[in-house]
Parts: structure tokens; C-alpha cells; sequence
């Protein structure tokens, strides 16, 4: 296992110091992923120019539900990203080498790529949350910033868990790749958004049969110390890490299934 | 003429090609349309008029400007770009027609298809959730000539912006920006009408604005008599001017290219 | 090392857009062989004759429908990553280094894979940098390295852990001739003096030619020869050619005991058995020669005529 998590290591650096080589490509490429990701935080200020709330919901508690959806995807897609390619990668026929290397098909897949250039969303949602958390009047707590420092490696864990399971679709079919868009992308624009906005069947949906609400709807509450006002039990405010780790669980198995799938059909 | 057909042609058959990639795609948008409009029917909460949009109004405009998206092609359109990178732009040049020409007719062979197949089912998705609002005959009319100008004057923006692969190795920030310019400045991220006024009037004076507004405009009936043939004028100004600028840096590519071997 | 037998590989294919009939595809069709270890044995077949289904199923990445399968002892489906460590394969046209990196890193990153101990991966990339010639180019990014480049590469990424077995999917597709002799050169050597079993698929008759001993030919799902290649051209190559060269051009020579197979301006191939002296009495008395060769036949005239008149292997098995 830790063994695993060196070769890891090894192989983001190379990449990174790859990429560090090609500098003003970086610099474009990382200018442009700002500014895409910039226009949804846009979006929120527009509509809060035109409303003063959202629900029960001013603009900075907006805000910091953006920036945590908005830091914890582009963390996700910086480690896991490249798997929008993976239909790509199947075409080519470049899966079969993995399954003769003496690892787990997974990750492989997973460790195989790395794009620095999503830092750039990374440090635009960390601006949206500075200035989320300087403008929200927070009681903390010790369990407060204990809620929200382990909802974020949850939250990248659960959109990776999605960005998984619907890379699985490339087994199936080489061009349905696009379907897993609606769940990553959808998810953290849905996820920007507070919950109680959407309808009954969108949040059950994409909400608790994928756990977009755990992302960071459920522990904004628990931080922010406002009502539910979808009136759910309190203890799911809590549920980040354990929601995360069910996904994990989820994902792995449905890739076993795939990948089983891969080998008795020929792909 | 003929010709141009027959590239029309060619550009349904690039994307019918690959069936289950529009079936993701409409998937995609029929849900982003689903967030959109509970996003904007949230903000209908505490008003009843946002910029001349009603609830109504605002929910078809989501349903409208979604079905739009692969219609007018917001999203980066890479294909010359990357024609340009791998050299084949070459043997283009070198024929008696027209690259922009090319691409021009491919485009329109290629919006039908988006129309039909990523358009039309997220809409009618919508409409059987929601309440959506319809044109009178007329409007519907100038609706479909309104969109035939937007796919033109996208189609001008994304030739300039991919021609920057003549110059550029590394064209994808390019693109990406470009991109994003598009995406927000249309209308596409969030109704014109709910940005501030001054914001608003120049985006609409832009060529972004005829790409996705002002269609649902139309659509929404808020256009009517000289307001609709002065938006559709400016459409037309956009794409006329938009392809005569294309034109200019192709000659300056090509000028490049011969002189220089790409 | 490998044995097979009564191996079976079914697909179903769904032909048609709207009714999508079921279409069951037998790819491979039961077949059964034993390789033991060291041997140096191309695997041959038209396209879509089961070849990389079988290579599939004896690397693991395929289950089998039926039949047993052994690779090094182990079954190839069940104990994919305990058999990864003691195989390597290679993939033609297939990229298995890491494109943006240099090469280098992708040995750096194998090295960590497979568990390589450091002094045994010096030594190993040591000598292959040397037998390949990888130096001038191991720092370049693999998308910036010629097709003759990156197939060295990927050879040696194959061979880095030191596999008791090497499967090879057309390595030297798309190769110049130099490029070919090397590689063939590398395989030689591994096998020889390595001790190493590698199994070869490939169309290039030049390396069944140059490697391989012993040769295995699939057709639609069938094993239709399985022996050496000296008994193949003893059983399927009785007739050899005559090339002759006129003085000018003229119609198909008419010779007994031969046919003209072939002519190309002054140039006539005669396909003939028998004494080649006698015929060249005959040419010479018909027209009047400037030159004269005789070809034995080729690997890819024999394997066409093998495919022509396919039996199955319990016909031709020289074990």
C-alpha cells in the first residue's frame, strides 16, 4: 500500500516537472482554466445583484458553498481528470498493456496522469473562500474546522468515486464518454448551489443516490450553524467521511465488474 | 453550389457518425438544464421581473439556450486548429477552394444535425416538466432565421479564434479563453438580462449577444416589428463581418505559410 | 513454459442497427500447443484468424470460454498480476511508454511497477541502452521519438524486469529494414543467451525467416501447422521458380513441366518441379536467355498455399 503510494509520487512528479518544461503553454493553459472556472463564481454574483437571497441563503453563504465545491472538483480533476480520455484510451487499444503489469488496473488508470494546469481553479475557488470566510460571521469551533478540513478530501473522494464509475461506461461503449459530464460537471455546479433550491426528485436524485449533498451542502451547515431547511436529521452533517468512503467502496466494485466485463468480451 | 452541398453533407455525417456520443451529450444538457432552471426559478422567489424576463420567460430561456449549446457550438471547436497543427492545412491552402468556405458549409451541414438530435430532446424533456413559453408564427419564423445568423456569426468567431494555430504551438489556453469569452458574454452562463445594464447593452452590441440572446429573444416575443429586423440586422452586420475578418487572416496565414513552410 | 489445450474463445457480436441479431463468433476455435521453455516461435494467421485473441488469452487480459491454459504454471485469467511479474509483451502498434515523459522516466516509472531492485534495473537498462542504442535519444519526450525509436524503447520497457517469457505483437511493423535487423538482432540475443521463450506474431515473413524455428499457423479460429519451418517448405515448397531474363520482351514463354506464373517486360517467372537444369535445357531451346535464377520458395508463397489448403494440425504436428 505504501508502496503504491510512492510509485504514485513518482509518477505525478515526472509529469509535473514535464509540464513545468513547456511554460508559457502552462501559463496559457493554466490563464485560461482560471477565467472558465471563474465565469461560475460570475454567475453567483449576478444573481445575487438581482436578489438578496437565494432561499435562506445570502451570496457569502453562497459563496463558500461555491468555493468548496469549486476547490475539492478541481483537486479531483487535477488528480483524476484524464479520465474524460479514457474512451479515447480504450479506442486505442492502450488498456490491454495495463492488465500485464503487475498492478491494479485502477490505478494504474489513475496514476497515469496529472494536470498541473488545473491549479489554476484550485487557487480561484481558495480566492472565493478567503473571501467567503472573511465576510461570514463563523462561530468556530474545534469541531467546526475539524468538519470542514475532512469534508474536502471527502468530497474530492466522492466526485472521484463518480468520475469512476462513469469512466466504467468506456467498457461499453466507446463514445458514450460524455455521460459522466452530466454527473462531474452537473455534480459541482449543483453542488455550488444550496440543495434546497432544487426539486424533490433532482435532490434525491443527484443528491443522495449520488451524494452530491455530502459534497459540501451537508457540512456548510454544520460550519455555517444554520437550520436544515430541508429539515433532515442533524447527524447528517456528519456524514461526509463515511458517504466518502461508501463511494470509494461503490467505484472500486463497479470497476472490478467492468473491468470483468472488458475480459470476457474482448473490448 | 453543389459543392457546398456536398460538404454540408459531410459535416451531418461527421457527428451522426457517433450516435451515442449525442445521446451523452443530450443527456448532459437535459440535466444542466434541470439545474439552471431550478437556479433561476429560485431567484423568481423573491421577484416577479428581472430585466423584461418573467419566471416563465427565464425557465424557456434555459430550456432555449441549452438546446442551443451544440446547435451554435459554444464549446471549443478545435477542428481547424488541430488540421493546422498536423499540417494538413497545407493541402487545403492548396486547393482552388476556399478553406473558410469549406468549413463554412460543414458547419452548416453539421448545425441541422445538432439541432435535430441535441436540441430538440432536452427542449421537449423540459416543456413536459415545465411551463414553457411559445412563439406566435411569426416570431417562430424569425426564430429560425435568427439561429441560422447565430450559427453563422459562432461559426466566423471560432474560424479567427482556431486560426491562431498559425501562430501559436500551444493554441489551447487560446481556445479555452476564447471559449469562456463566449460562454459568458452570450448569454450561455446566465441570462443577459440579468446583468447590469451597461454590461448588458454591450454584450448585446458584441457579436456574443446574437449567439444566444438574442434568438430567445425572438423566441420569447420580445422582439417585434423594427426591434426584430434591427437585432436580426445586427446578426447579419456580425456574420458578414466576422467572415470578412476570417478572410483576412487566412490570407495572412497562407502568406505566412508559403513564405515560410508552416 | 506454455500449454494449451483445447482452448476456446467465444464473442457475441450483435450485427445490425435496429434488430441487433445475436451472432456468436468463434474466435478461437480449440486449439492446443506446447512451447517449452527457450523456444523462439513465431505465431502466423491471416487477420482476424484468432492470433491476438490467443495471444490475449495467454497474457491474461482475455478469459477463455473453454479449454486449459498454463502459462509458466500459472493460469493466465486467474493469476493475472502473480504471471505480470514473470511475462513481458509488447504490442506493436500499441503505445505502452508514457507520451509526454521522456523515456527515461517511463523506465524510471516501470522500475517502481514491477518492484525492479535498483542494482538489477542498472544493469539491465545498462545493457539494453548499449544492445539498442538508446542513448542519443533517452531523454526525449516518447511523442517526439521516431516509430524505429520508440519500438526500441518499448522493447526494452517490455524486457526491464527481466521476464522468463516475451510476447510480441508485431514488433517490427512499419520498420525500416535496419531498424528490423536490429531488432531481430536483440530477440536473437535475449533468446540465446537469456535463455528467454518469446512468442511472435507477426505478418513479416523476413522475421519467421531470421528467428523463429518453429512455426505455428492459425486460420479462422484453427491451428493448421504447428512444426518447424524447414518441414513446412519440405512439405508445401515442391515447386520452386524459375526467373528468366530475354533478351526482349515477349508473350508467356509455353514449356513443358513449367507455368508462367508471373511476367514483368523481359522478365518471366516460371513455376516448374523437378530437375531445374532440364527446364533451363527447355527454356534455352524455346527463346534466347540473357539471365537465369532459381528461387526456392519463399515463406509467404507457403504460407499462402497453406491457407489455401488448410488441414489441421493433427495432420502436420512433427512432435
Amino acid at each position: 500500500m505504501v508502496d503504491a503510494v510512492l510509485v504514485w509520487r513518482r509518477l505525478v512528479g515526472a509529469q509535473i516537472r514535464s509540464q513545468l518544461q513547456y511554460r508559457l503553454s502552462f501559463a496559457l493553459d493554466a490563464f485560461g482554466s482560471f477565467w472558465i472556472s471563474f465565469i461560475d463564481f460570475l454567475v453567483v454574483l449576478v444573481i445575487f445583484r438581482n436578489v438578496p437571497r437565494l432561499n435562506a441563503w445570502d451570496v457569502h453563504e453562497v459563496a463558500f458553498l461555491y468555493a468548496l465545491s469549486s476547490i475539492t472538483f478541481a483537486v479531483t480533476d487535477m488528480l483524476i481528470g484524464q479520465l474524460d480520455q479514457f474512451p479515447q484510451k480504450i479506442r486505442d487499444g492502450n488498456f490491454d498493456i495495463l492488465l500485464v503489469r503487475p498492478r491494479g488496473t485502477l490505478f494504474q488508470v489513475i496514476a497515469g496522469d496529472f494536470a498541473l494546469r488545473r491549479i489554476a481553479r484550485v487557487l480561484q475557488g481558495s480566492i472565493v473562500l478567503a473571501y467567503a470566510l472573511s465576510t461570514l460571521a463563523i462561530h468556530w469551533t474545534v469541531l467546526r474546522v475539524l468538519v470542514l478540513l475532512v469534508s474536502m478530501p471527502s468530497a474530492v473522494v466522492i466526485f472521484s468515486s463518480i468520475w469512476v464509475v462513469g469512466a466504467c461506461i468506456a467498457f461499453w461503449t466507446t463514445d458514450g464518454g460524455e455521460f459522466t459530464n452530466a454527473f462531474t460537471y452537473g455534480g459541482t455546479s449543483m453542488a455550488q448551489y444550496p440543495f434546497d433550491i432544487y426539486a424533490t426528485w433532482l435532490r434525491r436524485l443527484l443528491g443522495f443516490v449520488i451524494p452530491l449533498a455530502f459534497v459540501c451542502y451537508f457540512p456548510a451547515l454544520y460550519v455555517l450553524g444554520k437550520p436544515d431547511p430541508l429539515g433532515l436529521p442533524r447527524f447528517l452533517e456528519f456524514c461526509s467521511p463515511a458517504v466518502a468512503l461508501a463511494s470509494a467502496v461503490v467505484a472500486g466494485l463497479v470497476w472490478r465488474f467492468a473491468v470483468r466485463h472488458y475480459r470476457s468480451a474482448g473490448g | 453550389m453543389r459543392l457546398d452541398w456536398e460538404i454540408a453533407k459531410r459535416g451531418w455525417r461527421r457527428y451522426a457518425a457517433y450516435p451515442w456520443a449525442t445521446v451523452a451529450g443530450a443527456f448532459t444538457n437535459t440535466i444542466f438544464g434541470f439545474l439552471l432552471a431550478y437556479i433561476l426559478l429560485a431567484v423568481y422567489r423573491s421577484r416577479t421581473d428581472v430585466g423584461g424576463f418573467d419566471a416563465a420567460d427565464a425557465v424557456t430561456y434555459v430550456w432555449l439556450s441549452q438546446s442551443m449549446i451544440m446547435t451554435v457550438y459554444i464549446f471549443s471547436w478545435w477542428e481547424l486548429a488541430w488540421r493546422i497543427r498536423d499540417g494538413s492545412i497545407t493541402t487545403d491552402l492548396l486547393r482552388p477552394l476556399n478553406p473558410q468556405r469549406y468549413w463554412l458549409a460543414f458547419d452548416l451541414g453539421r448545425a441541422p444535425y445538432h439541432f435535430l438530435f441535441r436540441g430538440l430532446p432536452p427542449f421537449v424533456l423540459g416543456a413536459l416538466v415545465f411551463e414553457l413559453r411559445y412563439p406566435s408564427p411569426l416570431d417562430a419564423v424569425a426564430f429560425v432565421v435568427s439561429l441560422t445568423l447565430a450559427v453563422v456569426v459562432s461559426f466566423g468567431f471560432r474560424f479567427i479564434y482556431n486560426s491562431v494555430a498559425f501562430w501559436l504551438l500551444d493554441f489551447r489556453g487560446v481556445v479555452t479563453l476564447a471559449t469562456t469569452v463566449v460562454v459568458f458574454f452570450s448569454g450561455m452562463a446566465i441570462p443577459l438580462r440579468f446583468m447590469p445594464t451597461a454590461l448588458r447593452d454591450l454584450c448585446y452590441a458584441l457579436p456574443f449577444g446574437s449567439v444566444i440572446q438574442t434568438p430567445v429573444d425572438i423566441w420569447l416575443g420580445k422582439r417585434d416589428g423594427a426591434a426584430l429586423l434591427g437585432v436580426l440586422a445586427l446578426q447579419l452586420f456580425w456574420a458578414v463581418a466576422l467572415l470578412a475578418i476570417g478572410q483576412l487572416v487566412l490570407q495572412r496565414a497562407t502568406r505566412k505559410v508559403v513564405v515560410q513552410g508552416g | 513454459m506454455i500449454e494449451v489445450e483445447d482452448l476456446r474463445k467465444e464473442f457475441v457480436v450483435r450485427r445490425g442497427r435496429l434488430r441487433r441479431e445475436r451472432h456468436v463468433v468463434h474466435a478461437v476455435n480449440g486449439i492446443s500447443f506446447r512451447v517449452d521453455r527457450g523456444e523462439l516461435l513465431g505465431y502466423l494467421g491471416p487477420n482476424g484468424a484468432g492470433k491476438s485473441t490467443t495471444i490475449k488469452m495467454l497474457t491474461g487480459i482475455l478469459v477463455p470460454t473453454a479449454g486449459r491454459i498454463s502459462v509458466a504454471g500459472l493460469e493466465p485469467s486467474r493469476k493475472r498480476i502473480e504471471l505480470a511479474r514473470r511475462i513481458g509483451a509488447m504490442f506493436g502498434q500499441r503505445i505502452q511508454l508514457w507520451w509526454d515523459l521522456p523515456l527515461r522516466d517511463s523506465f524510471d516509472l516501470l522500475r517502481h511497477i514491477y518492484r525492479i531492485p535498483a542494482d538489477r534495473h542498472r544493469v539491465n537498462l545498462a545493457r539494453f541502452r548499449d544492445v539498442l542504442e538508446l542513448d542519443p535519444f533517452l531523454d526525449t519526450p516518447v511523442r517526439q521519438l521516431s516509430l524505429g525509436q520508440r519500438i526500441r524503447g518499448e522493447l526494452t520497457a517490455a524486457m526491464l524486469h527481466s521476464p522468463e517469457l516475451l510476447f510480441l505483437d508485431e514488433p517490427t511493423i512499419g520498420l525500416d529494414v535496419v531498424a528490423k535487423q536490429r531488432v531481430r538482432d536483440f530477440l536473437v540475443e535475449i533468446n540465446r543467451e537469456d535463455g528467454v521463450t518469446v512468442m511472435l506474431t507477426t505478418h513479416d515473413l523476413g522475421d519467421i525467416e531470421r528467428l523463429c524455428n518453429r512455426l505455428l499457423v492459425i486460420d479462422h479460429g484453427t491451428l493448421i501447422w504447428d512444426g518447424g519451418i524447414a518441414e513446412l517448405k519440405e512439405r508445401y515448397g515442391g515447386e520452386r521458380t524459375l526467373v528468366i531474363d530475354l533478351e526482349e520482351p515477349a508473350p508467356p514463354l509455353k514449356v513443358e513441366g513449367a507455368v508462367v506464373e508471373r511476367v514483368d517486360g523481359p522478365r518471366q517467372w516460371l513455376r516448374f518441379r523437378g530437375s531445374a537444369s532440364e527446364l533451363t535445357a527447355r527454356v534455352a531451346r524455346a527463346a534466347r536467355l540473357v539471365d537465369l535464377q532459381v528461387a526456392e520458395p519463399d515463406i509467404e508463397e507457403i504460407v499462402r498455399r497453406i491457407y489455401a489448403s488448410p488441414e489441421t494440425v493433427s495432420d502436420t504436428k512433427s512432435v
